[in-house]
């Protein structure tokens, strides 16, 4: 990643307050903790990534930020009001991609988005939208007719049908297909380009990284750790595996220094193959796994 | 981006906006429009078969004592059962959780609601009314003074059916269940309330308990529409009780309106 994005950093300052601010987030159920204390700034035109496994607590997260779900503590601040008290006015300046349904299944494509766009003092122009989501072709079908991947993109055409400042995105591309979910990222890239704030879920990696300034691991309710995609996981990534075949058996080193260990390894068969020799560092789905604590990973 | 937008749309605009989206969804569901029309004319020929040669108290034939009844119970079918039945839908559905993240008010989400029923109210009634008139000889209201009352009791009535709709939708439960209660409900409603029989000859127990809901005041108000002066000698109170109805569908409308939009849930769960 490039250095403006590490400038927004927290710590590092920004133009104007963060859009999001939370201190202390948690939130329970009946017998299970779903957030347990969540501190987080996301700063204005920044895209910002909850990545984690199902049940780790981002939709309820996004719910108390979207003011629709109550918390049980902590301090939360969106556009500089309290989502639990806010209005119309400021719920005006909010876009969200829900997991619901659009207004009726009866209802055709651009029925629906003419019907919304008269909730909101500034709607963008029906045909741009459809357009903007790849569903110009669908503009008569009945919502009842859509695929499930037809269904998300009206999901986010509804979404950011208003001209939001700041966009919530819950699993947005769940049941698209490469195609449409390419078509997405670069709806999300324009959004961006007009200077759109992006809040986003997802349990997919490559949608972190593809589209994220930072991204936040949620486990067990605690972010885990927080960082541009690439410097995820940075002190699991310096440890490398150097392998090799000796003796009928396997051997492994895990080290931050492999050259050395190589060397050493090289000067005890000058002559000689080292067989099955590799070295191997961790990719982003190994970091992500243990950081999210799964068992097993991918090796 | 800055923070200066122009105020969102008022809740009167979306009301209008609502209204037209009601009735559009309404006019797709060919089953539930079917049913809406059809089943107080189908009522009004079975029952008018079976009990043809019945009198009402007051020597009124039975097909104009049971053309107020069954009015009545077309509205709050219209009203009641079918606003109850789509919201607790809707809700199931997560259409009700677009509303609510585009901060509708739920002032304008009922407008749309009553705006539909209204206009289902006066469709069914123009069609039932003709079957009645022309298949059972059932005078119509005597002049302009009766016309307004039945125009008043079915608006009153329909708007008051809606908001019972909108509370009895806040069960709890799923869509299913919610809209099995909600048959059981508007059942047990229609033989409390007089529809069927006449409402003198239910026990006292049972007139206390209808007079609590909207349906036994529609129907005895449509009673005073339809049938002749002197009949209201036979109604409990011994006359027709326009005041008194007026003010219990009144209340069930403004009271039920406050409550129903301070306690609406817009997703199943807690909020």
């Amino acid at each position: 990643m490039t250095t403006t994005e590490l400038a927004q950093l927290p710590g590092t300052t920004s133009a104007g307050p963060p859009v999001i601010s939370l201190r202390g987030l948690r939130k329970s159920y009946p017998g299970r903790v779903v957030l347990d204390g969540l501190d987080l700034d996301v700063h204005r035109g920044e895209c910002f990534a909850l990545l984690g496994p199902n049940g780790a607590g981002k939709t309820t997260a996004i719910e108390v930020l979207e003011g629709v779900r109550r918390r049980d503590a902590g301090s939360v601040l969106v556009l500089g009001e309290d989502p639990a008290r806010a209005g119309r006015a400021w719920r005006a300046r909010l876009g969200v991609v829900a997991q619901g349904e659009g207004a009726g299944q009866a209802l055709g494509v651009r029925e629906t988005l003419d019907h919304f766009a008269r909730y909101t003092a500034t709607p963008r122009p029906t045909g741009e939208l459809l357009a903007a989501v790849g569903l110009a072709e669908q503009a008569h079908t009945r919502v009842g007719r859509l695929s499930g991947g037809q269904r998300r993109r009206l999901a986010v055409a509804l979404g950011v049908q208003g001209n939001p400042e700041l966009v919530f995105l819950d699993e947005p591309t769940t049941g698209m297909d490469p195609v449409a979910r390419r078509q997405f990222w670069q709806l999300v890239r324009d959004l961006r380009a007009g200077g759109t704030t992006v809040l986003l879920t997802t349990h997919y990696l490559d949608e972190a990284a593809e589209l994220a300034d930072r991204v936040g691991v949620l486990a067990r309710g605690r972010l885990v750790e927080v960082a541009p995609p690439a410097d995820l996981g940075a002190g699991l990534r310096r440890m490398s595996t150097v392998g090799w075949r000796e003796g009928g058996g396997w051997r492994e080193v895990r080290t931050e220094e492999p050259a050395a260990v190589l060397r050493e390894l090289l000067a005890t068969t000058p002559h000689a193959e080292v067989p099955g020799l590799t070295v191997t560092r961790p990719g982003l789905e190994d970091v992500y796994l243990s950081l999210v604590g799964a068992e097993g990973g991918s090796r | 981006m800055t923070t200066t937008r122009p105020a969102p749309p008022s809740t009167a605009r979306i009301a209008l906006a609502r209204v037209g989206l009601e009735l559009r969804l309404f006019s797709r569901e060919r089953q539930q429009v079917a049913f809406s029309f059809a089943y107080p004319i189908v009522m009004m020929v079975i029952f008018s078969a079976i009990l043809a040669g019945d009198e009402r108290p007051g020597d009124i034939p039975f097909a104009q004592y049971f053309l107020a009844g069954i009015a009545a119970t077309g509205i709050m079918l219209v009203s009641f059962a079918t606003v109850g039945t789509t919201i607790a839908a809707e809700r199931e559905t997560g259409v009700l959780e677009r509303l609510q993240l585009l901060g509708t008010p739920p002032a304008a989400y009922f407008a749309g609601k009553a705006g539909q029923v209204l206009v289902t109210t006066a469709v069914q009634l123009a069609l039932l009314l003709p079957v009645a008139r022309y298949g059972y000889d059932v005078p119509m209201p005597a002049d302009l003074e009766h016309w307004l009352t039945f125009g008043w009791v079915a608006a009153l009535g329909a708007l008051a059916g809606t908001v019972l709709g909108i509370a009895v939708a806040a069960l709890p439960g799923s869509a299913t269940s919610v809209s099995t209660g909600i048959s059981a409900l508007a059942l047990v409603l229609q033989f409390f309330s007089g529809v069927f029989f006449g409402f003198l000859e239910l026990p006292g127990w049972m007139q206390q308990v209808a007079a609590l809901f909207p349906l036994k005041w529609l129907t005895q108000g449509m009673r005073s529409a339809f049938l002749p002066e002197g009949a209201g000698a036979f109604e409990v109170a011994g006359g027709w009780e326009h005041g008194r109805t007026v003010l219990v569908l009144g209340a069930w409308v403004i009271i039920g309106v406050v409550v129903c939009a301070r306690t609406f849930r817009w997703r199943r769960g807690e909020g």
